[in-house]
């Protein structure tokens, strides 16, 4: 199970609810992921449109919303769409996206430590979506993040872990879950940020534009299991040098 | 520096040269490349590529498919003023042209707000002729106000201004600005834009610089295809967009590829591209540049825009009306340029969502 501020978790995959076909290719897919927890980006909502095609499916799935603040690029900006978010969806649960840079959209480490700051005290859950910087993830649980959202490459990206060693002493150094946000293409990356001891992933895009976002998204639902399984069943040592009956580097202790 | 320095240094000779003399082997080349350089782009650019078109389209799609996902942003223009009292051979609301003027009042704004609103954009480009004494800082202040309280995201496409006026409309909420530069070719330029402030060619080709440095969220590029050689306007147009996209890297930028249209008045293009060329125009730019954003008015005709939603293109344009007040009272002998695909706004939708992408009504926060 996983626990994120006192709440429980059966699936510890994450998914998001941008770049679908249709309102119904999201739905299928979320429902086929299991997931419990999905991302929104609040710039997208419309909700007294008949233009919804988001928020009602999750709403139907019944998932637990988790806001984001996709298109803001500075504190200011994210704390407004927090704000925004919990007077429309009800929730204080927020995933903290800062982006500046609109090209790789990767997320200003100064801006989300000072609205992390801020929204804790304000009251929210706040989940911050950051680079794979161990320091940077001390800072943000420091100050009272509930959990942590390191990148495994850019968003969208579908490159899996290339900050593999980065997210293992994040991982390592822990005092709250770690999410493995951004880049995960396949269930395979899936599945080593499981292997690698990450207390859940967050899949969209790999899930979105896949040709059968259903049955990827049940990929994605397995690999998680079964990644999560080989962390608890503990993987044996991988060798490191040649294995050797003899020992001709040491064979002179014999002799002593 | 600013872009008029690297454009005074880029040659247009050599660079159409390049573009001729590219081979088969150039183009291979570039589509191997992991990276594609300007010089790749020139390769898939030029008339040697013609025979990768289909290569080049399976590519673009993939690309934008990843990068935007399956959706399509809508977006509408609202035509405010069609005085001028600039002389372009090509528009209809060239100084010149006897046809009746009309500028917005507040009410009618108001007016076109709520027409606009009731088919459910939420993405607004609003448009103008270029009158700097009575379509000025003043009038746009006043419009912005207005059309803020309407629309999430906001952009331009008006007379280049000054640096600091950019940061005081940045400021009041405006979110994007287009400035096409029509050509990149100088004398080309000259020849086409005959008087008044437009026939500034530096005045224009550094407006793209102010708005970086006033911090612009979004600034639109782009030529006017048919005044040139197309595929000489679009290298300058990708040297221009990738000397701003590393000197104002918070800003995002967007495309367009206007065809020139009939309009009262208007020449002849000299160099038409055609429709297979278009789209090869468009992959090229999205394979060069994975993250820009291209924009699709209804200038073209419904087939060639359907087509061209899965593509490489962002975002869409429907039922535009370019004149004046066009969508609570529509009146003749007044529009900018006659559209070609009439097709009303759920239609479009309905195409956007039979080509298996979602249409995007808003993507923005009011208040950003």
């Amino acid at each position: 199970m996983l626990t994120i501020a006192g709440h429980t978790f059966r699936s510890r995959l994450l998914t998001g609810s941008g770049k679908f076909a249709s309102g119904e290719a999201m739905e299928s897919a979320l429902a086929a992921s299991g997931s419990e927890l999905v991302t929104l980006a609040l710039k997208r909502l419309m909700p007294d449109s008949a233009h919804d095609d988001i928020l009602s499916p999750i709403v139907n799935l019944g998932l637990k919303l988790l806001p984001n603040t996709s298109g803001a690029r500075n504190a200011e900006e994210a704390v407004f769409a927090a704000r925004l978010a919990k007077e429309a969806l009800r929730t204080s649960w927020l995933k903290l996206e800062i982006h500046p840079d609109p090209n790789y959209l990767l997320p200003d480490p100064v801006e989300t430590l000072i609205a992390a700051e801020k929204l804790v005290k304000e009251g929210f859950t706040v989940l911050p979506y950051c680079g794979a910087d161990p320091v940077l993830c001390q800072r943000l649980t420091d100050v009272g993040c509930a959990a942590v959202m390191p990148l495994g490459a850019p968003i969208g990206s579908n490159m899996g872990l290339k900050t593999r060693d980065f997210l293992r002493i994040i991982i390592e150094q822990a005092r709250v879950p770690v999410i493995v946000d951004a880049g995960i293409g396949a269930p395979s990356h899936a599945a080593e940020a499981m292997e690698m001891g990450a207390d859940a992933v967050l899949v969209n895009t790999a899930i979105a534009t896949a040709r059968d976002p259903a049955e990827m998204a049940r990929a994605f639902r397995e690999a998680v299991i079964c990644g999560r399984r080989a962390f608890n069943a503990g993987p044996g040592t991988v060798s490191v040098g040649p294995a050797s009956a003899t020992s001709p580097m040491t064979s002179f202790l014999d002799a002593l | 520096m600013s872009f008029y320095e690297q454009w005074q240094q880029a040659s247009w000779e050599d660079t159409q040269l390049a573009l001729y003399s590219k081979t088969a082997a150039d183009v291979e080349k570039a589509l191997r490349a992991e990276v594609i350089d300007h010089n790749d782009f020139l390769a898939l650019l030029s008339p040697a590529a013609a025979p990768y078109l289909e290569t080049m389209a399976v590519k673009s799609h993939h690309l934008t498919r990843q990068r935007f996902g399956n959706t399509l942003s809508l977006f509408i223009p609202l035509y405010l003023s069609n005085l001028c009292a600039n002389e372009c051979d090509y528009c209809g609301f060239s100084m010149s042209n006897r046809v009746r003027r009309k500028i917005l009042s507040e009410d009618e704004i108001r007016r076109e707000c709520e027409a606009i609103k009731s088919k459910g954009y939420d993405t607004i480009l609003l448009v103008t002729g270029e009158h700097e004494t009575k379509v000025g800082m003043e009038y746009f202040k006043m419009a912005l106000a207005v059309i803020r309280q309407y629309f999430s995201y906001v952009m331009f496409e008006v007379q280049p201004l000054s640096a600091p006026e950019y940061a005081q409309l940045n400021e009041a909420g405006l979110n994007g600005v287009m400035v096409y530069q029509e050509t990149y070719h100088a004398r080309t330029y000259a020849r086409h834009h005959l008087r008044g402030k437009k026939a500034d060619i530096r005045w224009r080709l550094e407006a793209p610089d102010r708005l970086g440095a006033a911090g612009m969220d979004k600034i639109g590029l782009g030529s006017l295809i048919g005044l040139a050689d197309w595929r000489v306007d679009s290298a300058f147009t990708a040297l221009h967009l990738d000397y701003l996209r590393t000197r104002y890297w918070r800003s995002r930028y967007s495309l367009s590829f206007p065809r020139l249209r009939p309009c009262t008045g208007g020449v002849d293009p000299v160099m038409p591209i055609s429709d297979k060329e278009l789209v090869q125009l468009i992959c090229a730019y999205r394979l060069r540049f994975h993250e820009v954003e291209m924009s699709l008015s209804t200038r073209e005709q419904a087939t060639m825009r359907d087509g061209l939603f899965s593509l490489g293109v962002t975002a869409v344009s429907a039922e535009s009306s370019t004149q004046p007040g066009g969508y609570s009272q529509p009146a003749d002998a007044l529009e900018q340029f006659a559209i070609d695909d009439t097709r009303a706004t759920p239609e479009v939708a309905a195409a956007i969502r039979r080509g298996g992408l979602q249409p995007v009504w808003r993507d923005w926060l009011s208040g950003w």
